[in-house]
């Protein structure tokens, strides 16, 4: 018998062309040809930043969970306490291996009373998936459905997200409050799920289309149409990543992943050890925290003098001696900065520390500042708080 | 994206201008394509003696940093300071803006193997984002 090796090829979403036609440059992230940029990173993340940006997220993965059992099941899964979600609210969660390190962190949405969707990273669907299933194994009354394939996901995001999103749609957009959502008419598609999340640090929405080429290149188009007049633009995943950066939004792989656990992150607000209910990974949590908590926390840093720390670059001290990893690192567009964040032994987390960052063998003077980087303004009376700080 | 006769090209992409015995260098328009709006730029101090083929500084966009290997031997005599308060000079004219000044060592000659005349896009490494290797040449860091 012999067998037959092929490399598998990325995966496309359905707005692959339509990426092609705007001649973004698109690179491999986990296992799909996305674009990192269409004209420009920076330009992309200043129009999120002061007008509106669309994204394509459509790699993202999506999960439901039904039956009369689903809340005990997002309970044992997710470390947020699901309890408190009204229908038509969701929060951000994360799944737990048992030692309380990162599965992946989620979105999770509460579609009705026995009805839950899980918005799951990109390159960890298919762990994801199984993790899921696993978890749940013969737990009766629920059933979990991959819905990933059957959604283009569309980030609109930026303060001129409302007022572009509006435009096409009749569903009144104002009343939604941050992370929650609603259904409705968008371009003529019906039932799309309109959630007023995002990962950028701004005000937007996300929204869910069918999957098919002709309606998703349709639907983009739409978008782009109605926030010309706000400046809009395509943006890529090179501008996602500045932008969840100034905003100290997590990125599985770097602040958390499977040798991170969540008492090290920024994280634990979103962790309810005491939601009454037990779930993967609470008991090692517990016991760590019993055992006096953790080594090491994330910190935001500023790069002082010239330099630009980057991912995987080691922390120092001022004196040059290893004390930690920067986790991710860039120049910030809209701060004009150059910030990372990083993980560091307690005695370093304070604000106004100051510490180095190794760049390319010289030691960079760098001081641990308030995280996040970058808080939208309030608007109005609009409940709006940054949905991680 | 041009690459203008009077220059030589490295094959890693940097760009001489032979002037008797002063060499210039600058990065390709491919180079600065490849990696997006720069934002800093490492050179080395005057008076530095660098050889051909090995490192002589750094260009950072936001999402990538490139060693810049030099295309010649020599001594620097000068570096261009306004890249400090200005790298983006580097994306709107590469083929104009120059980094480093050098006086050329005599083995100029020899060191054939490194140049290109044109340059065919196909040796040059995409930036991937499943490379996550940021000290790596157009290596960039994952995202999204």
């Amino acid at each position: 018998m012999t067998s037959t090796e092929t490399l598998s090829p990325l995966r496309r979403t359905a707005l692959h062309a339509t990426h092609h036609a705007h001649k973004a440059r698109m690179v491999d992230f986990g296992g799909w040809d996305m674009p990192v940029q269409y004209r420009g990173l920076i330009d992309e993340h200043m129009a999120v930043r002061t007008g509106v940006g669309v994204f394509d997220v459509s790699h993202m993965g999506d999960i439901q969970l039904r039956g009369p059992s689903s809340l005990a099941a997002v309970q044992k899964l997710l470390m947020n306490d699901a309890s408190k979600l009204a229908v038509g609210q969701a929060h951000y969660s994360a799944m737990l291996y048992p030692n309380g390190t990162f599965v992946d962190d989620v979105v999770l949405h509460k579609l009705g009373d026995n009805d839950y969707l899980i918005v799951i990273n990109a390159g960890t669907r298919e762990k994801d998936v199984a993790w899921v299933r696993s978890v749940i194994g013969n737990m009766t009354g629920v059933h979990v459905n991959d819905f990933s394939d059957y959604y283009t996901q569309l980030a609109i995001q930026g303060p001129k997200a409302e007022a572009t999103l509006q435009k096409l749609t009749g569903v009144d957009l104002r009343p939604i409050k941050n992370y929650w959502f609603t259904w409705g008419t968008v371009c003529g598609c019906h039932n799309v799920l309109i959630a007023r999340t995002g990962y950028t640090g701004e005000d937007g929405f996300e929204i869910y289309i069918p999957s098919d080429e002709p309606t998703s290149a349709r639907v983009w188009g739409e978008v782009l149409a109605a926030g010309e007049e706000f400046g809009i633009m395509p943006c890529g995943l090179g501008a996602r990543n500045t932008l969840r950066l100034e905003a100290a939004m997590a990125l599985y792989g770097h602040e958390i992943s499977d040798t991170i656990n969540v008492l090290e992150t920024h994280l634990t607000r979103y962790c309810k050890l005491d939601k009454g209910t037990d779930f993967v990974g609470r008991e090692a949590l517990l016991k760590i925290q019993a055992d006096g908590g953790p080594a090491r926390k994330l910190v935001a840093l500023e790069m002082v003098e010239r330099g630009i720390g980057r991912d995987g670059y080691p922390v120092t001290t001022v004196g040059g001696e290893k004390i930690g990893e920067v986790t991710s690192g860039s120049p910030s567009p809209f701060l004009k900065k150059n910030i990372a964040l990083a993980y560091v032994p307690l005695a370093y987390t304070d604000v106004g520390t100051e510490v180095g960052v190794e760049v390319r063998g010289q030691v960079v003077k760098a001081v641990v500042v308030t995280m996040p980087f970058y808080r939208r303004p309030k608007i109005g009376a609009a409940p709006i708080t940054a949905p991680l700080s | 994206m041009s690459y203008p006769e009077k220059y030589k090209y490295a094959k890693s992409h940097e760009w001489l201008a032979v002037e008797g015995e002063t060499g210039t260098v600058g990065i390709t328009d491919y180079a600065q394509d490849s990696l997006g709006d720069i934002v800093f730029v490492e050179l080395p101090k005057v008076g530095q003696e660098i050889e051909a083929g090995s490192t002589f500084g750094s260009v950072e966009s936001v999402k990538a940093v490139s060693d810049l290997y030099s295309p010649a031997t020599g001594t620097v005599t000068e570096i261009n300071e306004s890249l400090n308060d200005a790298p983006e000079t580097i994306n709107t004219a590469a083929n104009e803006t120059w980094l480093i000044k050098l006086t050329l060592c005599s083995r100029l000659p020899s060191m054939r193997s490194l140049w290109r005349k044109r340059l065919g896009t196909k040796t040059f490494c995409k930036p991937t984002l499943a490379t996550m290797k940021p000290s790596r040449r157009w290596a960039t860091r994952g995202c999204g």
